[in-house]
């Protein structure tokens, strides 16, 4: 018998002995394929409301490739070449597009109380998302390698220094904010985003206030359907 | 584009109400959120045609 038909005769077992197939089966339990890639929404969700949350995803997904052309090319190429500016100005109003959508998003989670339904982590996710991507803009902003970004630095400087964090966070450090922007911060954002969303993918979105009224309760699992027999 | 690079280079003017103390450009922008914010809630959604029967 060779490898190759082996793997493909390769059944799971029912009871894992190891914490591989725990987790496998932790995953097909919270997140089968039908939550992961779901093909309808409920009725609830066609508001545009609702819009914003895809909206930010949209927009850090322009700031992350526009960050990467800035990243190989180098400030002596965006600060100079008619190219170079554009990737430079997309990067920068991505990242405004990014927290105007992310702030409307957050007013909407808010004012729903989107913690709902044990909702807790899909909320403390997203709020620290938000404050990471501060972190991120306020570093962004002062490795732009310009006379801007050397008066934020000196403004920002006053103010972490006031709070003791100066101490080991020096703004006007470009080699320690240049780390942390390009690779600290983003990889962190990433992790954050992506359990984010997964655990909307596990829990559902949110419904609104009033919409447990008029939707219909959840479908029971084969467990409890036994269970009433 | 003069008006532009004029009105991107000069330094913001702000107002104050106490303690409070804002920027005009970002006045703007939190307004043009919050203005975001209630069409969203209120501006029908396309595609979103209620069907006999549907109970939403």
């Amino acid at each position: 018998m060779s490898t190759t038909t082996a793997r493909h005769e390769f059944a799971p077992a029912a009871h894992p002995t190891t914490w591989i197939g725990h987790l496998r089966g932790l995953l097909e339990r919270k997140l089968p394929y039908e939550k992961l890639l779901p093909e309808t929404q409920p009725s609830y969700v066609a508001s545009w409301i609702y819009v914003f949350g895809v909206a930010t995803l949209g927009a850090l997904g322009v700031i992350v490739a526009s960050g990467a052309v800035l990243a190989f090319e180098g400030p002596a190429w965006y600060h100079v070449s008619h190219t170079g500016l554009f990737f430079n100005s997309l990067h920068f109003w991505s990242v405004q597009l990014f927290f105007f959508f992310m702030v409307i998003h957050l007013f909407g989670k808010f004012w729903m109380a989107a913690w709902r339904g044990n909702r807790a982590k899909t909320w403390i996710t997203g709020m620290l998302a938000f404050v990471v991507s501060v972190g991120a803009a306020l570093t962004g902003y002062v490795v732009q390698t310009n006379f801007d970004s050397q008066w934020i630095a000196f403004e920002a400087k006053d103010g972490l220094n006031a709070t003791g964090l100066g101490s080991w966070f020096n703004v006007a450090n470009l080699g320690q904010n240049l780390l942390i922007h390009v690779f600290l911060l983003p990889a962190i954002i990433a992790v954050l985003v992506a359990t984010h969303v997964l655990l909307v993918r596990v829990h559902g979105v949110v419904p609104p206030i009033d919409a447990a009224k008029v939707e219909a309760p959840p479908v029971p699992t084969v467990p409890e359907r036994e269970g009433v027999r | 584009m003069e008006l532009a690079l004029r009105l991107s280079s000069d330094a913001p003017h702000y107002l104050s109400w106490g303690w409070l103390s804002v920027s005009v450009p970002n006045l703007i922008v939190i307004g043009a959120m919050l203005a975001l914010f209630v069409l969203a809630l209120v501006l029908p959604f396309p595609g979103n045609r209620r069907k006999t029967g549907d109970r939403s």
